[in-house]
């Protein structure tokens, strides 16, 4: 809100508004709507029952249908507002033939009575379809994907920081012949992603046996050229001085680079950590191939295989969506500084 | 209270801790035998063992692959043919036209993807430079701006996929604002063009934020006194912009235009969740023909797959190399 108020404040022009801030104005708004507003709908929408999500035009709110026990009923009964000759009353249905529905008075249960439908709205209110994310946990593949995909990510991260950063600090603190040929060869898987080498990896990972395995997704993605870039980057900063100075009080060169290198090197590791995060929890196209097995689907390759069914279940489908999108927006809410400080400074991503 | 920083540290560190501690005597006697330059080998050895067998043998060996045909997996069981595939990926009577090529779904992929590179590149750099622009005046609150515009860019292509057929559905939330204004619902998904049009600007809306921020770097980085001596002149607006801002912002405009070419050519997991590559082939892209040659489709073939591949992935050296040489200028000139 402080943003808007601040927008609302602002001309450029001396006196009163130019052209530009009519736009500036415009774009800005049009900005939050269009970039918030996608997110904001999916979420809005995954609290809506099945009923309210198959209305069209939709409404903005979730809506539920009001319900009424009726005595001599097992089940609650939904409630609809009836217009009839006599007035206006609210009745419960009991079931429907065609366009008339057999409705009764939850004040007088006894009595039935047959109403067109057109006569007839449902009495509804505000009220969120929980279930839509309960369900799932209990009654679907859901906790699993989500289990494989923490696993994914995690691992993966760990082993990124500790590979990556042995490289760099390699690649930075040792002269040793051979440094500018593996440069080299890091900086020309550059221009090979994976979609390039999808059928020959797919062997490798079959032949030594990680097809329809977690590991096979992790193991391929770990040594990110970019992350041995950035760190090494950053250890480069590091005098060189400081290695000397514990070497001279014997400290082992793992030593050196766990008590001294990577402690000085956190920022750029916490960076590449956020990255690998980010990355790792939306990889798709790999997971994809590497994953057949419904066990072992990740969050990605589940969401697109129950999109793909023949039947969408659009209420669990765009709950299980929220969920996938919860980690990502809280690295933005909490961690966006670190994430645009890196691209603006290494144009990475 | 500790900084989100030093968290993910804290967190990420603790379990390498406990493993730095078991190694650490294993290493000393190691070092004592090698010397430094054995240490070096020993730091560059995971990463440079993973690297070789999941990103260096794999490229040597898609070259193979491509060579060779059948439906076997590992490159033994195979059958040499040459340059039998890339004959047939190539055979074609009239090159504008897919229908009068051997392989037509490769020539209607790589057609799609490159109108799709042209359109999508081309909305990309002005939608970023307009919002680049604006960012960088004297607005309030800049940074959460910056964070508005930002936001997608986290978001998983298959979340951004599916947010946008829930969207871009018949029934969708689109339409109803549409039929709102007086105006005809719009079949998005189904219609040919509108589909191709959805997977433009669904890719734009999911990766414009990175890309501004690029732009806003640059823009952020051009000499004050420079605007104020052109004020000081009297100079207009639009003058300022072709005279200096653009100048200037060279560079990083150069790079934004290759890494956003460079992503593009590999367009897939959006577009794929968005539309299946549908209304019949309209919307499909290589990296989704590579993806169904090789894997998917009853017609399995996975060394066509690798062939189409290398072709894709010379487009990409091309586009690297030229990108490599943009940054190392940059660079130098700092």
């Amino acid at each position: 809100m402080s943003g808007l108020t601040a927008l609302l404040s602002q001309t450029r022009g001396r006196d009163g508004w130019d052209w530009t801030d009519y736009f500036t104005f415009f774009w800005l708004g049009a900005g939050l709507l269009v970039m918030f507003g996608p997110a904001i709908w999916l979420v809005l929408s995954s609290l809506k029952t099945p009923a309210g999500l198959s209305e069209f035009p939709p409404t903005f709110l979730p809506y539920k249908a009001e319900t009424i026990q009726v005595d001599g009923y097992d089940k609650p009964l939904p409630l609809y507002r009836v217009t009839t000759e006599e007035g206006v009353r609210d009745l419960a249905e009991l079931r429907r033939v065609g366009t008339v529905a057999q409705m009764i008075d939850p004040e007088q249960p006894d009595e039935r009575l047959r109403v067109n439908i057109a006569d007839r709205t449902p009495i509804r209110k505000v009220g969120f379809a929980w279930e839509n994310f309960i369900d799932p946990l209990f009654n679907s593949n859901f906790p699993t994907y989500l289990k494989n995909s923490v696993f994914v990510t995690v691992m993966a991260t760990l082993i990124t920081l500790l590979t990556n950063s042995m490289a760099a600090f390699a690649l930075s603190k040792y002269q040793f012949t051979g440094r500018n040929t593996v440069m080299i060869l890091i900086l020309a898987t550059l221009m090979v992603p994976l979609s390039v080498i999808l059928v020959p990896l797919f062997s490798i990972i079959s032949s030594v046996g990680l097809f329809d395995t977690l590991w096979g997704v992790i193991l391929p993605t770990v040594a990110t050229p970019t992350g041995v870039f950035m760190l090494r980057q950053y250890m480069l900063t590091i005098p060189d001085e400081l290695l000397e100075a514990a070497r001279m009080d014997h400290a082992s060169e793992w030593q050196i680079y766990w008590r001294i290198v990577l402690p000085l090197t956190a920022p750029a590791l916490a960076v590449l950590a956020i990255f690998s995060v980010v990355w790792r929890w939306n990889d798709f196209l790999w997971p994809l191939v590497v994953l057949s097995r419904e066990e072992v689907y990740t969050l990605q390759v589940g969401l697109n295989a129950y999109a793909g069914e023949l039947n969408v279940q659009w209420h669990f489908l765009l709950a299980m969506t929220v969920v996938t999108m919860v980690p990502v927006v809280l690295v933005f809410v909490f961690l966006q500084k670190f994430i645009t400080t890196g691209i603006a400074g290494a144009g990475l991503k | 209270m500790p900084s989100p920083g030093k968290i993910v540290g804290a967190v990420v560190t603790a379990p390498l801790q406990y493993m730095g501690q078991l190694v650490d005597p294993l290493l000393r006697r190691w070092q004592s035998w090698t010397g430094l330059n054995g240490m070096a080998a020993f730091f560059l050895a995971p990463n440079m063992l993973i690297f070789g067998v999941f990103v260096l043998i794999p490229m040597g060996m898609n070259i193979v692959y491509s060579m060779t045909s059948g439906n076997a997996l590992f490159l033994k069981d195979r059958e040499f043919v040459g340059g039998t595939h890339y004959k047939t990926l190539l055979d074609c009577q009239n090159y504008f036209d897919p229908q009068s090529c051997h392989q037509d779904l490769f020539w209607i992929a790589a057609g799609n993807t490159f109108q799709f590179v042209i359109c999508q590149v081309a909305l990309m750099i002005v939608v970023c430079m307009i919002t680049a622009l604006i960012l960088n005046s004297e607005i309030r609150a800049r940074s959460f701006w910056r964070a508005v515009f930002f936001f997608p860019v986290l978001l998983s292509p298959v979340v951004v996929g599916l947010i946008w057929k829930w969207i871009l559905q018949r029934d969708g939330v689109l339409n109803a604002v549409l039929l709102d204004m007086g105006l005809e619902p719009i079949n998005w998904l189904i219609e040919r063009g509108w589909a191709f049009f959805a997977a433009i600007t669904v890719s734009v809306w999911a990766h414009m934020g990175f890309y501004a921020l690029i732009l806003l770097a640059g823009l952020q980085a051009i000499p004050k006194d420079l605007y104020e001596a052109a004020e000081m002149d009297g100079t207009r607006h639009m003058r300022v912009f072709w005279r200096i801002t653009l100048p200037l912002l060279m560079p990083n405009l150069l790079v934004v235009l290759v890494l956003s070419l460079i992503r593009a050519v590999q367009i897939f997991d959006e577009a794929f969740v968005l539309t299946g590559g549908g209304p019949g082939t309209a919307t499909m892209f290589l990296t989704q023909y590579i993806y169904e040659v090789g894997f998917a489709s009853i017609l399995k073939n996975p060394g066509l797959a690798a062939a189409a591949s290398i072709l894709m992935g010379g487009v990409l050296i091309v586009l690297t190399l030229l990108q490599l040489g943009l940054t190392g200028r940059k660079d130098r000139a700092r």
